[in-house]
């Protein structure tokens, strides 16, 4: 792949205590590639993707995004201003009502006037076609809309790349297409995107590559259609055997 | 609430019926008998003594606020070097007796001052509002710090997610949040106070306390005096705990709606 590389990760080492969460992880991302990390629960995938927004740190290792090293002094704000998150709670703000979750970033980071701020929201709102709720409290919403409404509000920052953490592992099951449909958009747009999903269909459809991770390491990488259809490791097979067949 | 206010409304006539019951003399409620022109007078005193109590109790918990949320953020930082003089400020204050620490700020504060070479003097008023308010302000930093850990992690990550930095997100997300989960217990707080306002008595402070006892001593009858010095901090605290109630009603409407 030739295009700029956007995630650079390096030997990335982390423990809880004694448990060791990711072991010598290596991942390059270039720009506006889609990326779909699975795993059984504790292989390391959620804590790696939120390494690459600092959410979390490591212990040791090295991580450029955009070309910020993360391990500059002050350097996680300006990582934190490209890179958008979607959280599998959605984590949307109780208090404030649809429109001033989506408001609140761009007036107090980005300077934004209140009006040029809510032409904004509207706009991201329309996009995850849910205009009509912009004065609605978040908790009046279904969780397929309280997701929507925080993929929104990441994109209002206007990221270069965007992280999901099992953005639809919360949700009932009918709700979970339309949140899928508005991230198969967002690929179509071409957005850099670390996806971290158990949702199969979704990751043959969009991803560029597919990474296995199993006790804190990557086991396994390549394209949908080359994993799926021959997985090499045994890890692997026996982790789609389990989430094909439940 | 009501059946136990009408309960408590009994006590006064009760313990009126019981001094007029005459049981050999021991009672002497014309001390305080507003029918007569020195019963009034010493009415009117010992009710003068309730601005500077309200007063005093006002000042210090505004002062105990303040402190308690300067003490307390520090003290949620991931930062050991920074949540270390937290954790000593709140256990050492937490450990000193009221009434010594009252006399501490009164007679010693405004010697240490001085050889650090700031002459100042510490009037009553002021010794009892800076004793209450640091002592009651490792309670208040307490109280900030549950209400602030009840919000859910997601939270602070999201908002910093959206670029917000640590005081923004604080400001913005977590305090309008933790504010209906820290303000019922913070009311509540104001009533021990209240409560312990009485001691500002012991440094010559006028307030309720001082008042009623300046009042025994001219008119020994401590009985009658201090029985009414008692239902003057029961009509205040139910005021204020009326204003909790109605607080937390408010509060919790606000959540569920």
């Amino acid at each position: 792949m030739s295009a700029k590389r956007v995630i650079e990760i390096r030997s990335l080492n982390k423990s809880f205590g004694d448990f060791r969460a990711l072991t010598g992880v290596d991942l390059d991302v270039s720009l506006g590639e889609r990326i779909v990390i699975c795993g059984p629960s504790g292989s390391g995938k959620s804590t790696l993707i939120r390494c690459v927004n600092g959410l979390e740190d490591y212990d040791s290792g090295h991580i450029e995004v955009d070309g910020i090293s993360l391990a500059e002094r002050g350097s996680v704000q300006r990582v934190r201003a490209e890179v958008g998150m979607v959280f599998q709670q959605f984590n949307l703000f109780p208090h404030l009502s649809v429109l001033e979750n989506l408001t609140l970033g761009p007036m107090k980071t980005r300077g934004l006037s209140r009006k040029d701020a809510e032409a904004l929201a509207m706009e991201y709102l329309g996009r995850v076609r849910i205009p009509e709720q912009a004065h609605k409290r978040p908790r009046d919403l279904s969780g397929g809309q309280q997701q929507r409404v925080a993929i929104a509000r990441s994109l209002c920052m206007k990221p270069k790349i965007m992280l999901f953490d099992e953005p639809t592992s919360a949700l009932d099951p009918e709700m979970i297409s339309e949140v899928l449909d508005v991230m198969v958009e967002l690929a179509e747009e071409g957005m850099t995107m670390l996806v971290v999903t158990h949702e199969m269909g979704f990751a043959r459809r969009v991803a560029d590559r597919m990474v296995f991770m199993d006790g804190g390491e990557i086991v396994e990488t390549g394209t949908p259609s080359a994993v799926f259809d021959a997985p090499r490791s045994k890890r692997f097979r026996a982790f789609l055997d389990k989430i094909i067949h439940h | 609430m009501t059946g136990s206010l009408r309960r408590w409304a009994l006590l006064p006539g009760f313990l009126l019926l019981a001094g007029c019951g005459g049981s050999g003399g021991t009672w002497g409620w014309y001390v305080v008998d507003p029918g007569t022109p020195q019963g009034r007078s010493n009415v009117e005193f010992l009710i003068g003594g309730f601005w500077a109590t309200i007063q005093l109790s006002l000042v210090a918990a505004a002062l105990s606020m303040l402190i308690g949320l300067l003490v307390a953020l520090p003290g949620m930082s991931a930062n050991r070097w920074l949540r270390l003089p937290s954790r000593i400020y709140i256990e050492f204050i937490r450990a000193i007796p009221l009434l010594p620490m009252l006399f501490w700020v009164f007679y010693g504060l405004p010697v240490v001052m001085r050889s650090f070479g700031v002459p100042v003097t510490i009037d009553a008023f002021w010794g009892a509002v800076i004793t209450l308010a640091i002592s009651d302000s490792a309670f208040t930093a307490e109280i900030y710090r549950a209400g602030i850990q009840s919000i859910p992690k997601g939270q602070t990550e999201a908002a910093r997610t959206v670029g917000l930095s640590y005081s923004q997100t604080m400001r913005y997300v977590v305090l309008p949040q933790a504010i209906r989960r820290i303000l019922p217990p913070l009311a509540n707080q104001f009533i021990y106070i209240v409560k312990m306002s009485a001691f500002a008595s012991v440094i010559g402070m006028q307030e309720l306390t001082r008042r009623a006892n300046e009042l025994v001593v001219t008119e020994y009858r401590p009985l009658e005096i201090y029985s009414l010095l008692i239902l003057e901090y029961l009509v205040l605290v139910l005021v204020i705990s009326f204003f909790v109630r109605w607080l937390e009603r408010k509060m919790g409407s606000d959540e569920s709606r």
